[in-house]
């Protein structure tokens, strides 16, 4: 089981591959749209990426919750 | 005739000669093959295994991130646009964008981008498919790309006539301008197909040379021992610009963009019309339109793939449509067919032979076709006075186009 740290750092490395983000400022607290500039087609880049490296099933409903990297780590910790 | 004058103040490519004009048209002048062998996995199991394939790869130019969401043909478009609005100077000149328009255009398309999420999809399934697909397979993405390089909002038109593409998308160009619907038009074409199955798929029509063992002899139009077209690959663009609107920004001007003639042959949906008439018809409307007589045309860059089909009804056309007199060549011999992006890098072509006073070479020419009646400049580059000339396009679903180019 990953700790959240583990997960920030893999949604890290993701939006860097997707999304050209720099892995530094990927935190918690940071909003996807308006911290990170993640546009609506780059995060189905990510949420598929992030189903494949966590193991876990993010459906498009659930997505729109994940305002932040925080939400998304707490989803994945909760359903991995 | 039209009284609307239209120069060209920009030009952009990346070929198989080189990443960008400069060194494209060095590389021709010099009589340089840009055809080399397909090394790749997948080029073991066919029948052609060359192909003349860019010179600079895109994302040696454009950013990891970006080249994600482009097809190859959009990111080589950008490439070449970027170049041509760059070589304008028209940045900053405080162009209203909605008198900017772009007419761009690709043979195939997205057909890369398709195949690749198609083996994606079989793979893996369609959750993983791209949500990039669809602007990266769309026919108008290049065009529409281009479009957002520079801002336009006068129109974004796609354009598509198979190998005549870039030739018809210049002639829009010029129709736009005439017709006062722009100021400034961004005009060009791309194509990126070096990929297995648009190399079957024309490999199956026997029309693209098998002589995988001597790549650089390969594309040699109008030699008795020609045996098809070699495929390439790139992108060209070129600033179509009403006259006085050059001139009150005092911009360097490389040509007149001076007439154009399109036909369609209604003869046979890839077969070329053995005696060349709508070819016939598109030169001779092009040379009309731009107020000159067949004499005035010094040198005509010919479509000429090195097809045993293609190559001699186009030298019956140009005697029978503009004389006996023209030093004609065919640059494919150095860069392969280009297909949809062959006319917009032939205008580039054009256009640097009027600049320069020299007809770049037709290089692989050891044995003429014996119905070769027309001087063509073989091997070497030829000085020559050029006040005017032409540039043919021809493409499959019998599309023709002649542009004509003076000096400003």
């Amino acid at each position: 089981m990953a700790t959240r740290e583990e997960i920030t750092s893999g949604l890290g490395e993701i939006l860097e591959e997707v999304a050209g983000v720099n892995p530094d400022d990927v935190a918690e607290g940071k909003s996807f749209t308006d911290d990170l500039d993640v546009d609506s087609l780059s995060m189905v880049e990510v949420v598929v990426a992030a189903e494949e490296k966590f193991g876990v099933k993010i459906p498009d409903n659930e997505v729109q919750n994940l305002k932040t990297v925080g939400d998304a780590v707490t989803y994945i910790e909760a359903n991995a | 005739m039209s009284t609307v004058d239209v120069v060209v103040t920009g030009l952009g490519a990346t070929t198989p000669l080189g990443g960008d004009v400069a060194s494209t048209w060095d590389a021709m002048l010099a009589g340089r093959s840009g055809v080399s062998s397909l090394t790749q996995e997948w080029a073991g199991q066919l029948s052609v295994r060359i192909a003349a394939q860019i010179a600079v790869d895109p994302s040696e130019v454009i950013e990891r991130v970006r080249m994600r969401r482009l097809d190859r043909s959009e990111a080589m478009a950008i490439v070449a646009a970027k170049q041509a609005w760059a070589d304008s100077g028209l940045e900053g000149t405080g162009l209203d964008p909605e008198r900017l328009a772009v007419s761009f255009g690709s043979g195939i398309g997205g057909a890369i981008t398709l195949l690749d999420q198609d083996d994606i999809l079989e793979k893996s399934g369609p959750r993983r498919v791209s949500p990039h697909t669809v602007p990266m397979l769309m026919p108008n993405g290049p065009a529409a790309y281009v479009g957002l390089e520079v801002g336009a909002r006068a129109g974004v038109r796609a354009m598509a006539s198979a190998c005549a593409t870039g030739a018809e998308a210049v002639a829009l160009g010029l129709d736009l301008i005439r017709a006062g619907r722009a100021d400034v038009v961004v005009a060009g074409s791309t194509e990126a197909v070096i990929h297995p199955l648009p190399i079957a798929g024309f490999a199956s029509m026997r029309a693209m040379s098998t002589r995988n063992d001597d790549p650089e002899r390969a594309s040699r139009p109008w030699d008795k021992n020609r045996d098809g077209f070699v495929l390439g690959e790139g992108a060209g663009a070129l600033i179509l610009e009403r006259a006085d609107h050059a001139a009150a920004r005092g911009a360097t001007v490389y040509a007149r963009l001076a007439g154009a003639g399109i036909t369609s042959d209604g003869y046979d949906i890839v077969q070329p019309d053995p005696e060349c008439k709508g070819g016939i018809r598109a030169m001779s409307m092009a040379v009309r339109d731009a107020g000159l007589t067949g004499a005035d045309i010094a040198h005509v860059n010919a479509h000429a793939t090195s097809t045993p089909a293609g190559d001699m009804g186009e030298v019956l056309g140009i005697r029978a449509a503009v004389g006996g007199h023209p030093v004609i060549t065919s640059t494919k011999s150095m860069t392969g067919h280009l297909l949809g992006a062959a006319g917009a890098l032939e205008s580039i072509a054009t256009i640097l032979a009027i600049r320069d006073s020299v007809v770049p070479p037709t290089i692989n020419l050891d044995d003429p076709d014996e119905r070769l009646d027309l001087d063509v400049a073989a091997f070497k580059a030829r000085p020559l006075d050029i006040p005017a000339a032409m540039n043919n396009s021809f493409g499959f679903g019998g599309h023709n186009v002649a542009l004509v180019f003076t000096r400003p």
